[in-house]
């Protein structure tokens, strides 16, 4: 069992987050969104191998926050609830 | 030198001393050019490369391996061969590859072992009977051999379930597809090698890419641990691994890559004759010609790469499977290991031209590439002779994701992922 870290309730067990999608998936904005770009926000995924930053939820409580991880090791690197500006949560 | 495998072939080597056995295939120096160039030497680039030398008689073909042949996801999974899938594409997609996989140990000269032993998928709940009437419909109406199972006739199937009356998941019935079964997926690596490397195709371990040569906004080659090997015409089947090698190519693929683990059990007397899958526990089990109980279940929930699986999901299976079959209580696990796999928002493959013209891609399949190697092999191949779908793969190019065309087996079938 591997231990995440919540930026709010602090370390717990992994079965209590759930994967969110990758940092950084920005929704486009505007009638005229083309039909590759919303595929490339729908569906396109960079899914890096080794170190990645992706947004995750702590069911428990309910918060979404950023995680940086690697991908290979599973090594965790930072959980920050700030990261989540950029998303425009 | 002896190089057709039959039981003359064996009593002849026996009373030789067995000094006559040739290598099942030739380990070449790559050389600088070749009309197709395969990278992945997994079940899926190996059949691509047999395809391409019988179907269509190129034979100046490499199939690029970065460690040993087989030993990705082809050497990781649980060797399952079945076509229940609910939508007309899938069940043609599939059912070429069953069909093919029917004759495959006479067409390689190779005994790939399949053992059409039959396979079960279990119905915990009135609810879950009727949509299963409606896939069994589907798979007749589709072309491929499905039937729908009552209580009792599952307990005749599968004596060794658990019936007891405070069942955690009671068996209401489930659909049985009578042709699938399993096969040794070693020998499926082996045999398409062993036959490829006869047609003439280079086969070459330990090579890995590094990049691709791009000229004119074409592929035109890649570069490798072993030097510069240039092709106009460059497939990919590199599943678990295929963003990776798309971010060379310069584009994005619609894959997130999880870890999906299995487990062996020591070895038995004969107790388990069919596939069993039970939607409820989320595990599937056969039994291996040697005895051992092959445990399978859903995917890790962690994008990963990393070829180990993580606990909370191994314990989740090894529960279920006791749930289903309280008398394995007793066996010890062997062996834990995990494959890494593509994972798509449809649950269907990716086969047609990549974004990098002249780089084709075979990808995509999720936890469920094995079965369907003969049929992907068949058709990058064509693709790769022809630079045109075949109408089987067509439904399944890369462009369904920006037309919307999507193809959802998760939704049809049922399938986990």
């Amino acid at each position: 069992m591997q231990l995440f870290t919540c930026p709010f309730c602090g370390p717990r067990p992994e079965t209590e987050f759930h994967y969110g999608g990758e940092h950084g998936n920005l929704r486009p904005d505007g009638a005229d969104v083309g039909a590759e770009r919303w595929a490339d926000y729908l569906y396109m995924r960079s899914n890096p191998k080794g170190a990645t930053r992706e947004i995750w939820v702590h069911m428990t409580c309910g918060e979404f926050f950023a995680m940086e991880r690697d991908t290979v090791t599973h090594k965790l690197a930072s959980s920050s609830a700030s990261g989540l500006a950029e998303q425009g949560e | 030198m002896t190089r057709r495998y039959s039981a003359l072939s064996l009593l002849k080597e026996g009373l030789a001393g067995q000094k006559g056995w040739e290598p099942a295939w030739r380990s070449p120096q790559p050389r600088k050019t070749y009309d197709v160039i395969i990278v992945g030497g997994g079940g899926h680039g190996l059949a691509t490369a047999y395809y391409l030398a019988k179907n269509h008689g190129i034979t100046d073909v490499a199939v690029l391996e970065k460690g040993w042949i087989g030993g990705g996801n082809t050497g990781r999974n649980t060797t399952v061969v079945r076509s229940n899938y609910y939508y007309p594409e899938s069940v043609a997609l599939y059912g070429l590859a069953h069909r093919l996989y029917e004759n495959l140990s006479h067409e390689l000269n190779y005994n790939v072992m399949f053992s059409q032993r039959g396979m079960v998928t279990l119905c915990h709940s009135a609810a879950e009977m009727e949509i299963a009437a409606r896939i069994a419909n589907a798979m007749q109406i589709n072309g491929t051999d499905a039937e729908l199972l009552s209580a009792e006739d599952v307990r005749r199937v599968l004596p060794i379930y658990n019936f007891a009356p405070e069942a955690r998941f009671p068996v209401f019935g489930g659909i049985q597809q009578k042709r699938a079964g399993t096969a040794r997926h070693d020998a499926v690596a082996w045999g398409y090698a062993r036959a490829a490397s006869r047609l003439g195709v280079d086969i070459i371990q330990n090579c890995e890419i590094t990049n691709f040569v791009v000229e004119g906004g074409r592929c035109r080659g890649v570069e490798t641990t072993r030097g510069t090997i240039r092709s106009d015409r460059v497939g990919m089947a590199v599943a678990g691994h295929s963003s990776v090698l798309a971010a060379k190519a310069g584009f994005r693929l619609p894959i997130n890559s999880y870890a999906l683990q299995a487990c062996v059990s020591e070895p038995v007397k004969p107790i388990l004759d069919t596939v069993v899958l039970s939607p409820g526990t989320g595990v599937y089990a056969s039994q291996s010609d040697k005895g051992e109980l092959v445990i399978g279940g859903g995917l890790d929930r962690v994008p990963s790469y990393g070829q180990r699986g993580n606990l909370p999901t191994l314990e989740g299976v090894i529960a279920g499977f006791l749930e289903m079959f309280p008398v394995f209580g007793q066996l010890r696990l062997m062996r834990q290991w995990a494959g890494i796999v593509d994972v798509v928002p449809d649950s269907s493959p990716i086969i047609g031209e990549s974004p990098l013209s002249g780089l084709f891609l075979n990808c995509g399949w999720g936890t469920g590439g094995f079965k369907a190697i003969p049929a992907g092999g068949t058709l990058l191949a064509h693709l790769l002779a022809s630079g045109k779908h075949h109408d089987i793969s067509r439904p399944f190019d890369l462009d369904r994701f920006s037309s919307g065309r999507l193809l959802d087996e998760a939704a049809g079938s049922g399938i986990a992922h």
